[in-house]
């Protein structure tokens, strides 16, 4: 216990909006009564790390150190942090504050809150940028720190801090546990694929929409899909019409919404999780015959997190990733962009970040 | 009670208007219904609602229709006879048919008093029946239906302002009860101000909400605040009284029928917000993804209501009085109502009136 001064910490930044990450020195607050700091030992590669360092959302602030899938252990917490113990293995996600006095937060929806600050590439409540977890160290207030379970490899688990959360949140909230349901899956990448492991979890029959065949092996072999169709094949989606109960739809790209609405059963929904920068296009008749809807979900709340880590926990829940050194995070957002990745990118910060 | 006629096997003879082509000019028809089976309710019709949908499938838009149609779904009549196997009612009963004439009763839908999301279901008009029969809808003298698909109506409400609650009514009722759109205190937006549109004010006001309309008409406002209580109207091409919007309903019922941008309404929602669709555009709408990521929102769609539904809400209506507000006029004048429904020149449904057919 105890609080120490602002700490030189480093990390890799992207400088401008070519989006190239290399080593980059800065400071983080002194813990405060409140915060946690943690040393971190992993960090995923989220595909929203990709769009804001080369700012395809517009609203990039450089330089941007990404990283909000962040691993690691506690190394110090502040006088009126009782929760949490150096050593402790935690994580921190998408979210470091919020204001904890509106309806969103009060609902444990803080990602909903208009004060929220973002792990990086935000504005914190000091009114300094927020560095996320491509580096060193981090420090965040207890609110806003995780529990990660103990029995779970910390690599394979630190995607779990947004891929995991940005569809268990969802598929809890809109009902997708029901137990021998038909789940829908469209897009197999870092979202997806928690998808499917969650939705095998609740018991329910999973059909995987993808363009990629050579994703089927996997998809049946590893993740245990139960159909797999190729969303280009219209006699099989045309076959698979009306059968469908709901829908996570993970494409970042855009796409014809009408075509997965015409695969739900009546009081059917589908529930947007990708962020295509375009509008999509809607026939209203898609929703209207049908009673279905279109809906969209942002990560999770603090609360929900921890109950999806605990979840995980539990069941063995992990994500398939690939661990990377810190060097090779520009050939890997390469590798991103090309969906060339099973199924997210995962920097072992503990072991190989250097100032080279 | 219950008696088949004597003359149960005989068709009976109708009188209508019909169109006879895409040019949707309606003219007088004589046709004839199917005798009445066992469990079939035949009525008197008084009044016979106009539906935006009579219009597009008299002129053919939706590429679905077949001639001689007799169009026509909101139907108030008196029961002049009844099936031997009617049960729920009698003569002299005041009575309508909605939108729907049969349905399998034998799927999730039907068990659930969902019949319109039956794959069997038959319309009212425009629309064959499994014998082969095409349907023939309430521009007519008489209506003959299966009793499954004839409800009541409260004796206390005036019949041609009722007669609209059978399929605007539901319409606007049924997503309202479903997607928990009843929320005292809440904030309800209602876009386009018709005939849709009117009933979702009303309905909105009887859950006591605060109600928003939002038009493209500001000679709207005035009725909208002080015949149907809206709280408040917003011009949707002010973009400066659209900012002032944001973030600040909880629900919304969307009527418009023309392509438009959903982002903008979108907009206006707070986080976890809903839209449903009732209207059906031809085109394509546009949606934001991150409009609807970024907030938790949804948009859905709903399609009239169950028979089950609409006697609850043809109840509600009686118990609070609420009916339409409507423009009855002899139905000799349907092709001038026609022209002037297009021209949306209407406070806010027609109604014709069939008791002024001379027999």
């Amino acid at each position: 216990m105890g609080e120490s001064g602002v700490v030189e910490t480093l990390g890799w930044a992207a400088q401008d909006k070519s989006g190239h990450l290399a080593p980059f020195k800065f400071t983080r607050r002194a813990t405060g009564p409140h915060d946690v700091k943690m040393k971190v030992t992993y960090c995923g590669i989220c595909h929203s790390d990709l769009h804001q360092i080369r700012n395809d959302w517009r609203g990039s602030v450089f330089p941007m150190v990404p990283g909000h899938e962040v691993v690691g252990v506690v190394k110090e917490v502040g006088s009126e942090v009782d929760d949490f113990k150096v050593g402790q293995l935690i994580g921190v996600g998408c979210m470091v504050h919020s204001c904890h006095s509106c309806e969103s937060c009060d609902n444990g929806l803080e990602q909903f809150c208009p004060k929220v600050v973002w792990t990086y590439n935000s504005v914190d409540t000091d009114g300094t940028p927020t560095y996320g977890g491509y580096s060193g160290e981090l420090v965040c207030n207890r609110k806003f720190v995780l529990r990660m379970p103990e029995n779970l490899p910390p690599d394979a688990a630190a995607p779990l801090l947004c891929a995991g959360i940005t569809v268990y949140s969802p598929m809890k909230h809109f009902g997708m546990t029901e137990k021998g349901k038909s789940f829908g899956l469209v897009g197999l990448g870092g979202l997806g694929h928690m998808a499917v492991k969650f939705a095998k979890a609740f018991g329910l029959k999973v059909t995987i929409f993808s363009t990629s065949p050579a994703k089927e092996k996997e998809a049946r072999g590893i993740l245990g899909a139960d159909e797999f169709i190729l969303s280009t094949d219209k006699e099989k989606m045309k076959a698979a019409e009306k059968t469908i109960d709901y829908i996570i739809d993970t494409v970042s790209a855009v796409h014809t919404l009408d075509d997965y609405l015409a695969l739900l059963k009546t009081n059917g929904k589908i529930i947007l999780v990708g962020v295509p920068e375009s509008p999509l296009q809607l026939s209203p008749t898609s929703v209207i015959f049908g009673r279905r809807f279109v809906g969209g979900s942002l990560i999770g709340g603090v609360a929900e997190t921890q109950e999806m880590l605990d979840f995980c926990g539990k069941n063995n829940i992990t994500c398939m990733i690939e661990k990377i050194p810190m060097s090779y995070v520009n050939t890997a957002m390469e590798r991103l962009q090309k969906n060339d990745v099973k199924y997210r990118f995962v920097i072992d910060i503990e072991n190989t970040l250097t100032s080279e | 009670m219950s008696r088949m006629g004597s003359d149960a096997h005989v068709p009976i003879e109708v009188f209508g208007y019909a169109a006879k082509d895409t040019t949707g000019h309606m003219s007088p028809f004589k046709f004839t219904r199917k005798p009445a089976g066992a469990e079939d309710v035949t009525l008197k019709v008084h009044y016979c609602g106009i539906c935006h949908s009579d219009l597009h499938q008299l002129r053919g838009d939706w590429g679905n229709s077949k001639y001689p149609m007799v169009p026509g779904h909101e139907i108030v009549g008196t029961v002049t006879s009844v099936g031997s196997a009617v049960s729920k009612f009698k003569v002299g009963d005041t009575v309508g048919v909605g939108c729907m004439v049969y349905s399998c009763h034998n799927c999730d839908s039907c068990d659930k008093g969902l019949e319109q999301y039956c794959d069997k279901m038959v319309w009212t008009y425009n629309d064959v029946l499994p014998d082969g029969t095409a349907t023939q809808g309430g521009y007519s003298t008489i209506m003959v239906a299966n009793e499954k698909f004839v409800v009541h109506i409260p004796e206390n409400l005036p019949k041609d302002a009722a007669a609209p609650l059978l399929c605007a009514g539901i319409t606007i009722w049924s997503p309202m009860l479903y997607f928990g759109m009843n929320v005292k205190g809440a904030k309800f937006g209602v876009v386009g101000l018709g005939g849709l549109g009117h009933m979702a004010v009303k309905f909105g006001k009887a859950f006591g909400m605060h109600v928003t309309v939002f038009s493209t008409s500001p000679s709207k406002e005035k009725e909208a605040r002080e015949l149907l209580g809206a709280d408040d109207f917003v011009v949707s091409r002010d973009e400066e009284a659209m900012n002032a919007k944001a973030k600040s309903l909880d629900f919304i019922i969307n009527t418009i029928s023309v392509q438009h941008s959903l982002n903008p309404y979108l907009s206006t929602l707070k986080s976890n917000g809903k839209m449903c669709l009732v209207g059906i555009p031809e085109k394509e709408l546009s949606v934001l993804p991150v409009q609807l990521v970024a907030g938790r929102k949804m948009v859905a769609g709903s399609l009239i209501g169950g028979m089950k539904e609409t006697e609850e809400m043809l109840e509600f209506c009686g118990k609070n009085n609420i009916t339409c507000l409507v423009e009855t006029l002899p139905v000799a004048e349907c092709n001038t109502a026609m022209e002037r429904l297009a021209n949306n020149d209407v406070k806010y449904r027609f109604v014709l009136d069939l008791d002024s057919v001379q027999q």
